[in-house]
């Protein structure tokens, strides 16, 4: 039976002092394993309902559940059970990829033996053993992004999320952080991505969800998606779907 | 435990790659320390040691104005250069500009006859107090004739009243021996003897100075001991520029949206960030001490003579370390960006600093200041610091200071977690 590793029962948010709802009545449900898109145009809610998920945010209406645990109640507990990557570089730059995690790992709460295993593991994947001891400013935009993933991931967590893990790269780095992601997949870590790449979730993604105006407009798997809005791809569905408006 | 040492390890590692930071907690208060503590010491040889060039225009050339320029002289405090008698003031001002004199003197042609004259009068007025006929060749209203002093806008007035304390000196002096003289002849019909005359204004009351210190100890305050403990404190609380905005950095930065995603109560940063930044504080203590015990000699400026009781000087560096710590961290958590807590954290400990007696002695401050003054953690540092270094004090004397310093920090520490309450990150 599908562990449901994600559950989402009619959340709705109001940044504090504004009147129009960022999101509102949004119901989404992920299964353990999956590897799910979460696609839209800027200003969509994309990124609040990341913030949401990952407890940055508080709300009040709705529910979010992380294998069964309510985000609500600020369980620290349940912050092992996910990494995040978040767009902007989330690690000292003044630290080297191997200062930057093991400290990071101290925090993740995993233990000083395992935090050394996963550092060489880590820094090998990721390409990043000969430069282990450089402080991460003197990284290109691809190592920095690698790095970005490497700390999300130290902890092994069952769900990992992503928001917009490939920008500003170049090709080579974008297809080496995509492979890494499906190798993570296959080994049991459900992946919610956020991103504007379209080519890039219809590579990565086997189910995705079209966020427009703060409400989900489609979820389904790509093949579905497709064949249901009879549509060639997945930015000709984008745009029919996002009412092919300019939100910027 | 492994979190907070893990945490420790990164502050400590962001720290010591802080160039900048570094120069600002270590470099800058050495040279603070060393310049201000050469600044007293030479503006205290100024007036102490170093004689003052003074132009000296004696119209009178007669007995007593001579006097007046050797009692002058003998005060150690002036280098005299004679000018001319027949220079106008103009030209008297004009010497003193070519000979860089700070102060010039006319002493006026009928000086001597006046003061000899005034001499009389005083003389003629004890006797006639005694029932003796007084001189009726004199007249009452005669006055002594003033001595007329230039001197440089430079001077401060402190200095001024230090030259006007020594000319006043010398003139007591010369009428003095006048008055004495004219009454040794009236009774004698003699001249006053040399010999009488020196024991008469040689064998002056000394006065002995004495610091006084609890433990009884013969430590003479100087610059060093005042300036040492005053700056180093200063050092200690200006870690608000670099601990402070580096709160803010990790705040604005995308690594603190990931510690909170992570399993750990921000609260840990904070306790890892005291423990690193206390120890930066001990730090600054050992090394600006240490520079005042070994290379301020070598600098020919006064040595700092430590207290004699270290533990209530680790103590207090502790506490103070502590308080300044809390400050930074309070101005990082509230400030919204890293120029906010420069500005602020700067320009606030510059005047906690002048509240507190590091820039200006508290006792000399306005009574208005006084519940300001009480206010400013600096003020009880310098407090617990001057009960050691100055007055010999034991840990109780120096403990009464340290509670308010203690009060304080946990004010700020509140102060902290209502903050970080407010924003959910604890």
């Amino acid at each position: 039976m599908n562990t449901t590793a994600l559950h989402i029962e009619d959340l709705s948010f109001v940044y504090p002092g504004q009147i129009i709802s960022s999101l509102s009545g949004l119901n989404l449900k992920i299964v353990e394993g999956e590897k799910f898109g979460l696609l839209g145009p800027n200003g969509a809610g994309k990124t609040t309902l990341m913030n949401l998920m990952t407890g940055l945010l508080p709300f009040e209406n709705g529910s979010i559940k992380l294998f069964g645990n309510e985000m609500k109640n600020k369980n620290r507990a349940v912050n092992k059970l996910f990494g995040f990557v978040p767009q902007d570089f989330s690690f000292y730059q003044e630290l080297s990829p191997k200062e930057n995690l093991e400290f990071f790992g101290a925090w993740a709460g995993i233990s000083k033996r395992e935090i050394k295993y996963r550092t060489e593991e880590l820094l090998e994947i990721t390409g990043l053993t000969e430069v282990t001891n450089k402080p991460v400013a003197e990284f290109s935009g691809g190592m920095k992004r690698k790095m970005n993933i490497a700390i999300g991931v130290i902890h092994r967590p069952r769900i990992l999320f992503l928001d917009e893990p490939t920008v500003g790269v170049d090709v080579q780095s974008r297809h080496s952080i995509i492979t890494y992601l499906k190798e993570l997949n296959n080994s049991g870590t459900t992946l919610i991505y956020s991103s504007h790449q379209l080519n890039e979730a219809e590579l990565l993604c086997d189910k995705i969800a079209l966020i427009d105006d703060g409400k989900i407009v489609a979820n389904d798997t790509l093949t579905n998606l497709l064949s249901h809005h009879n549509e060639k791809g997945l930015e000709s569905l984008f745009l029919s779907l996002t009412e092919k408006a300019f939100n910027d | 435990m492994y979190k907070l040492w893990a945490t420790l390890v990164k502050d400590a590692k962001i720290l010591s790659r802080d160039k900048i930071g570094l120069t600002f907690m270590f470099v800058m208060p050495i040279v603070l320390v060393v310049v201000i503590t050469s600044l007293q010491t030479s503006t205290f040889e100024l007036v102490n040691e170093k004689k003052i060039q003074m132009v000296i225009c004696n119209k009178d050339a007669d007995d007593v104005s001579i006097e007046l320029i050797q009692a002058i002289s003998k005060s150690s405090m002036f280098k005299i250069t004679e000018v001319s008698k027949g220079l106008s003031s103009d030209e008297i001002k004009n010497e003193m500009y070519s000979k860089d004199a700070l102060i010039g003197i006319i002493i006026p042609s009928d000086f001597s006859k006046k003061t000899v004259e005034k001499a009389l009068v005083i003389s003629s007025k004890a006797f006639n107090n005694q029932g003796v006929q007084e001189n009726l060749s004199v007249s009452k209203d005669t006055v002594a004739e003033s001595v007329t002093v230039f001197y440089n806008p430079v001077l401060q007035k402190s200095y001024l009243q230090s030259i006007n304390g020594a000319l006043t000196a010398a003139l007591q002096l010369v009428q003095s021996k006048q008055v004495l003289n004219t009454i040794y002849t009236s009774l004698n019909n003699s001249k006053l003897p040399k010999a009488l005359e020196q024991d008469v204004f040689s064998n002056q009351i000394k006065i002995n100075e004495i610091p006084v210190s609890k433990n009884g100890s013969a430590t003479i305050p100087n610059a060093t001991q005042h300036n040492i403990p005053a700056w180093t404190i200063f050092a200690m609380f200006f870690v608000v520029t670099s601990l402070g905005s580096n709160v803010v950095k990790e705040k604005i930065s995308g690594s603190f949206v990931r510690l909170k995603t992570l399993p750990t109560n921000y609260l840990l940063s904070l306790i890892s960030k005291q423990i690193t930044y206390i120890g930066v504080c001990l730090l600054q203590v050992a090394v600006i001490f240490s520079i005042g015990v070994w290379v301020f000699p070598m600098l020919h400026l006064p040595s700092l003579h430590l207290p004699t009781d270290l533990f209530s000087l680790f103590i207090i560096s502790l506490f103070s370390g502590w308080c300044a710590v809390s400050y930074a961290i309070c101005i990082g958590v509230f400030a919204q960006t890293q120029e906010q807590a420069n500005g602020f954290g700067a320009v606030s400990i510059v005047i906690l600093a002048a509240l507190g007696g590091i820039l200006v002695p508290s006792f000399a401050m306005p009574n208005s200041f006084h519940l300001l003054i009480q206010l400013s953690p600096l003020h009880w540092c310098l407090e617990s610091y001057y009960e050691l270094f100055l007055e010999g004090g034991t840990f109780v004397d120096a403990f009464k200071n340290v509670i308010p310093i203690i009060f304080i920090t946990l004010f700020i520490q509140t102060l902290i977690f209502l903050k970080l309450k407010k924003m959910q990150l604890i």
